[in-house]
C-alpha cells in the first residue's frame, strides 16, 4: 500500500472495469485527481459518470483494476476501514438526498451528531457556520419540502462539508436548477474546495458551467476516457465528439437516433 | 406432451425458487443483519422511541375503536348462543377467552400490518428512491442501523401492547352490551371471568403469539421496503406486498402456535 504522503493525488483509479449484470459500463478507466483541484468528469448521460463516482466512494467494486483514495485501495478495504474513509468524504447527490423528516438544521447536525459526540451547543454552532456558508441560515428550521429545489441542493451541500471533508464528490449538481441558483451553486463549489483546502470531483453534463469552474476534465464517452485537458484544451480541442458535445449540436459522431430497423421497412412491418 | 410437461414443471419450479427461496433466504439474512446491528437502537433509545409513537401511539385509534366494536359484537352473538343453554352468566367467559387467546392477537395484527406495516415499507421504500439511504451509506452511517433497526424493534415492543389493548377493550365492549345493554348479571359476568381465564395457558400464550406476529409482520414491512425497486410503482408494489405477505403469515404462524398450545382438555 502507498504512503499517502508521498502521493501528490488524491484519487487514483487504475485501469478500472466495471459492469452491471453482464452490461460492461466502464471500460480500462485510468485517471488521478490532484490533490487540491477540482476535476470535472464529463460526458453525455449514461456514459458511467456517476458508476465511476460510486466507486471512487466504495459503494461499488470494480469488477478489475484498482480505485486508491489517499493512497488506500479501496476495495480492498474491510467495512470498518471503508466507513472511517467516508468520514473524510463528502457526497453531493443530483437531487440532494435530504432526510425529509428532518429539518435542514437536523440535516446538516446528522453526520456531526452521529459521528462526533460533540455537545449539542457546539453542534448548533457547527450547523449554523455551515447554512451561513450556504447562505441559508435564515432557512434552518425549514422542512426539505418546504425548500426549493436550488435550496435543497445546498443544504445538502452544506450536510455534505459537515465534517470538513478532504475529498468532495458532486453527482451532477447542476441538473435542473435555474440561471441564479445555477451560478450560486458552481461559486459555492469552487469557494469550498478552495477554503476547505478539499479536493472536488464535478461528474455533469452542463458543460458551460463545468468549464467555468474547473482546473481539469476527463470526458467520457461509452465507458472510456476520451479525451483529457484544462478548459482551454477542451475548447480548443479537435476531438469530433468532445466538439459536439462542448457546443451541443445535435447530430455528430453521437447520433441523434437511437439505433432502430431501417425506418422504411419498421413503418410497412404489420 | 410430456416434453410440455417437463417444461411446465420447470417454469414452475423455476417461479418458486426465484421468487419464493431464493426471497426468503435474502430476507433470513436481512433479519441477521439487523438483529446484528441493533445495538444502536438500544444505546440511543429515543430512536426507537421516535418509532414506536409512528408505529404504536397512531395505531391507538383504529385498534381500540375496532377492539370495542368486536368485544360488542362478540357481546351480542354471545349471548344469543349461550341463553339456549340457559349459561348466559357465562358470556364473560367467552368473549375474554376468545379476545386473549385468538382475536386480540390476530385482529389486532392484521390492523398492525395495514395500518403500521404499509407505513413503513412505504417510508423505508421512498427513502431508497430519494436516495437518502444512499446518502446516509456514503456518510458513514449504516442504513440498517440506523433507519431498519429502530423500527424494527418499535414494531416488535409496539405489537403485543396493542394487541393486550385490543382485548382489554374487546372485554370493555362485551360488557357493555352483555351486562348495561342486555342486563347479564354483573357480578357472575366478572367472577366467571376471573375464575376461568389462566394466566399462563390464555394470557401468556395471547402475548407469545401477539410477540410472534409483531416479529413477522416487521420482519416483512422493513424488508420489502428496503428491498423495494427504487421506483413509484416499485413503492407501491412492496407496500401492497407488505400487507398480503403479512396478513397470510399472521393468519398460518396463527394456527401453528394454536396447534402448539393445543392441549385438549
Amino acid at each position: 500500500m502507498r504512503d499517502a504522503v508521498t502521493t501528490s493525488n488524491l484519487v487514483e483509479v487504475e485501469n478500472v472495469t466495471f459492469s452491471y449484470d453482464r452490461r460492461e459500463v466502464l471500460k480500462d478507466i485510468n485517471l488521478v485527481i490532484p490533490r487540491g483541484k477540482a476535476v470535472a468528469i464529463m460526458g453525455l448521460s449514461g456514459c458511467g459518470k456517476t458508476t465511476l463516482l460510486r466507486l471512487i466512494g466504495g459503494a461499488l467494486i470494480p469488477d478489475k483494476g484498482e480505485v486508491r483514495v489517499a493512497g488506500r485501495a479501496i476495495n480492498r478495504l474491510g467495512y470498518d476501514e471503508l466507513f472511517a474513509l467516508r468520514r473524510k468524504m463528502g457526497m453531493l447527490f443530483q437531487f440532494g438526498a435530504l432526510f425529509t423528516d428532518m429539518s435542514s438544521f437536523d440535516n446538516v447536525a446528522f453526520p456531526m451528531r452521529e459521528h462526533t459526540g460533540l455537545p449539542e451547543p457546539l453542534i448548533r454552532d457547527m450547523v449554523l457556520m455551515k447554512l451561513q456558508a450556504v447562505g441559508l441560515r435564515g432557512a434552518a428550521d425549514l422542512m426539505p419540502a418546504e425548500l426549493s429545489g436550488g435550496m435543497a441542493r445546498r443544504v445538502a451541500l452544506a450536510r455534505s462539508i459537515a465534517l470538513d471533508p478532504m475529498l468532495m464528490m458532486y453527482d451532477e449538481p447542476f441538473t435542473g436548477l435555474d440561471p441564479v441558483s445555477l451560478g450560486i451553486t458552481g461559486q459555492l463549489i469552487r469557494r469550498l474546495n478552495d477554503s476547505l483546502g478539499a479536493t472536488s470531483i464535478i461528474v455533469t453534463h452542463d458543460v458551460a458551467e463545468a468549464l467555468e469552474l474547473v482546473d481539469y476534465v476527463y470526458y467520457m464517452s461509452a465507458g472510456k476516457i476520451e479525451f483529457h485537458g484544462t478548459p482551454g484544451e477542451v475548447r480548443a480541442a479537435g476531438h469530433q465528439a468532445l466538439r459536439q458535445f462542448v457546443y451541443g449540436e445535435p447530430d455528430g459522431p453521437v447520433p441523434f437516433h437511437y439505433p432502430a430497423p431501417e425506418y422504411r421497412l419498421d413503418l410497412l412491418a404489420q | 406432451m410430456m416434453r410440455r410437461v417437463g417444461e411446465l414443471l420447470r417454469a414452475l419450479g423455476t417461479r418458486v425458487v426465484d421468487n419464493w427461496i431464493w426471497r426468503l433466504g435474502f430476507a433470513s439474512r436481512f433479519l441477521w443483519l439487523t438483529l446484528k446491528e441493533s445495538g444502536t437502537s438500544f444505546r440511543r433509545f429515543h430512536l426507537t422511541v421516535r418509532e414506536i409513537y409512528f408505529a404504536g401511539v397512531l395505531s391507538l385509534i383504529i385498534i381500540l375503536v375496532s377492539g370495542l366494536f368486536v368485544g360488542m359484537v362478540l357481546g351480542l352473538q354471545g349471548y344469543d348462543t349461550l341463553v339456549r343453554y340457559g349459561s348466559s352468566e357465562a358470556l364473560g367467559v367467552l368473549v375474554s377467552l376468545s379476545l386473549v387467546r385468538e382475536l386480540g392477537p390476530v385482529v389486532a395484527g392484521l390492523l398492525f400490518a395495514s395500518r403500521a406495516g404499509s407505513a413503513i415499507t412505504a417510508e423505508i421504500g421512498l427513502m431508497k428512491a430519494t436516495e437518502q439511504l444512499s446518502a446516509m451509506e456514503m456518510m458513514a452511517v449504516d442504513p440498517i442501523a440506523r433507519v431498519v433497526a429502530p423500527r424494527f424493534w418499535a414494531g416488535v415492543i409496539s405489537m403485543p401492547l396493542l394487541a393486550a389493548l385490543f382485548s382489554a377493550m374487546g372485554v370493555f365492549g362485551g360488557y357493555l352490551v352483555g351486562v348495561r345493554l342486555i342486563g347479564v348479571d354483573e357480578g357472575s359476568f366478572w367472577s366467571q371471568m376471573q375464575a376461568a381465564v389462566d394466566f399462563r395457558e390464555d394470557i401468556l400464550n395471547g402475548v407469545i403469539k401477539s410477540l410472534v406476529f409483531g416479529v413477522a409482520v416487521t420482519w416483512i414491512a422493513v424488508f420489502e421496503g428496503y428491498d423495494a425497486p427504487p421506483t413509484a410503482e416499485g413503492v407501491s408494489g412492496a407496500t401492497t406486498r407488505t400487507v398480503v405477505t403479512a396478513s397470510l403469515a399472521i393468519l398460518a404462524l396463527d394456527f401453528v402456535l394454536t396447534a402448539l398450545m393445543f392441549r385438549g382438555s
